[in-house]
């Protein structure tokens, strides 16, 4: 299984993040400094290997799960039955 | 001189750009499946605005990268020409036809309002009818239409002329209050660098009748024409 984490590039403005964080003030969480938000995806795919698994996951992120003129990605790989 | 419309699940203004060439502009016009693999013959290809595949993931991500798109590329790439509205614009951003990305707007708000654009480049086959400068009305309704682009595209954009209009209120001047989503330097469309592929989040096929409350949308529509006409009788020639 893979775990796929979307996030907007620092640059990029959030003003999804920026309400969260307003809530979280008016909540009364006075330490938060920053939200942003971001998208997470679980995929299970078959592979023989790790690096099999890996560098689909590269692709995949690469081509549709993110956009690279505003997005990054980052990634996690579990074994399951 | 023949218009074709693509229409993906969740394109709701197909119907309005192919009243707009048809009955109003009394062109030839057609639909485009989703599913086609092969465009057939058009010298103008629309992509209308709407909510393709729900808009799941990023906006115009899925149909991004459909079949019928990767004919549309092969279409832009000889020198068709291409107009993408609202979502059609996100399509094209995706699909990395156009430079850039449209993000969440500033406001979290869907904006559905009249507005105005100024014409920025009209050495475009788009343009070619307008003057720059020319104050056009015309609606916006999205969610994700704030232009980004890094610092360094930008440059390109404004050194290549590539930046097609621009928010503005209606006596012309750039303002926060004329921007509906907080696009950088209020762009509300821009042009590849070869300048056959537009995108704007404004709609003009839905200003091209006076009972719509503006007629200012048919320029786009008009200079297309124009530019075919041209075309045709210097090929004739």
């Amino acid at each position: 299984m893979a775990k796929v984490e979307v996030t907007l590039k620092k640059e990029v403005h959030d003003p999804q993040g920026t309400a969260v964080e307003n809530s979280l003030r008016a909540l009364g969480f006075d330490g938060v400094q920053r939200v942003r938000v971001g998208k997470y995806l679980e995929l299970v795919l078959e592979a023989e290997t790790f690096e099999e698994a890996a560098a689909k996951i590269e692709e995949m992120s690469r081509r549709l799960l993110s956009n690279p003129v505003i997005e990054d990605y980052d990634y996690s790989l579990q074994e399951v039955e | 001189m023949k218009f074709g419309v693509i229409v993906f699940p969740g394109s709701n203004c197909d119907l309005d750009a192919y009243h707009l060439v048809r009955d109003v502009l009394k062109r030839d016009v057609e639909y485009i499946g989703y599913d086609r693999r092969k465009l057939g013959n058009f010298d103008v290809v629309i992509l209308p605005g709407g909510f393709t595949y729900g808009d799941y993931l990023r906006s115009g991500a899925l149909a991004a990268r459909t079949p019928v798109i990767e004919a549309l590329a092969g279409f832009a790439n000889s020198g068709g020409l291409v107009l993408g509205i609202c979502n059609g614009f996100q399509v094209l951003t995706e699909a990395g036809l156009l430079p850039g990305a449209l993000c969440r707007n500033d406001s979290l708000q869907f904006r559905c309002r009249q507005g105005y654009v100024r014409v920025e480049t009209n050495t475009l086959a788009f343009t070619g009818k307008a003057k720059n400068g020319d104050v056009l009305k015309m609606p916006v309704a999205h969610g994700d239409g704030s232009y980004y682009a890094p610092p360094e595209l930008l440059r390109d954009l404004d050194d290549n002329g590539q930046v097609v209009f621009r928010y503005v209120d209606r006596d012309g001047r750039i303002s926060e209050a004329a921007n509906p989503n907080g696009s950088t330097a209020n762009i509300a469309g821009i042009a590849n660098r070869r300048g056959n592929v537009v995108g704007l989040m404004p709609h003009p096929e839905r200003a091209g009748e006076r009972a719509l409350g503006s007629v200012d949308g048919l320029v786009l529509f008009r200079s297309l024409i124009g530019h075919l006409q041209d075309r045709e009788v210097a090929g004739n020639g």
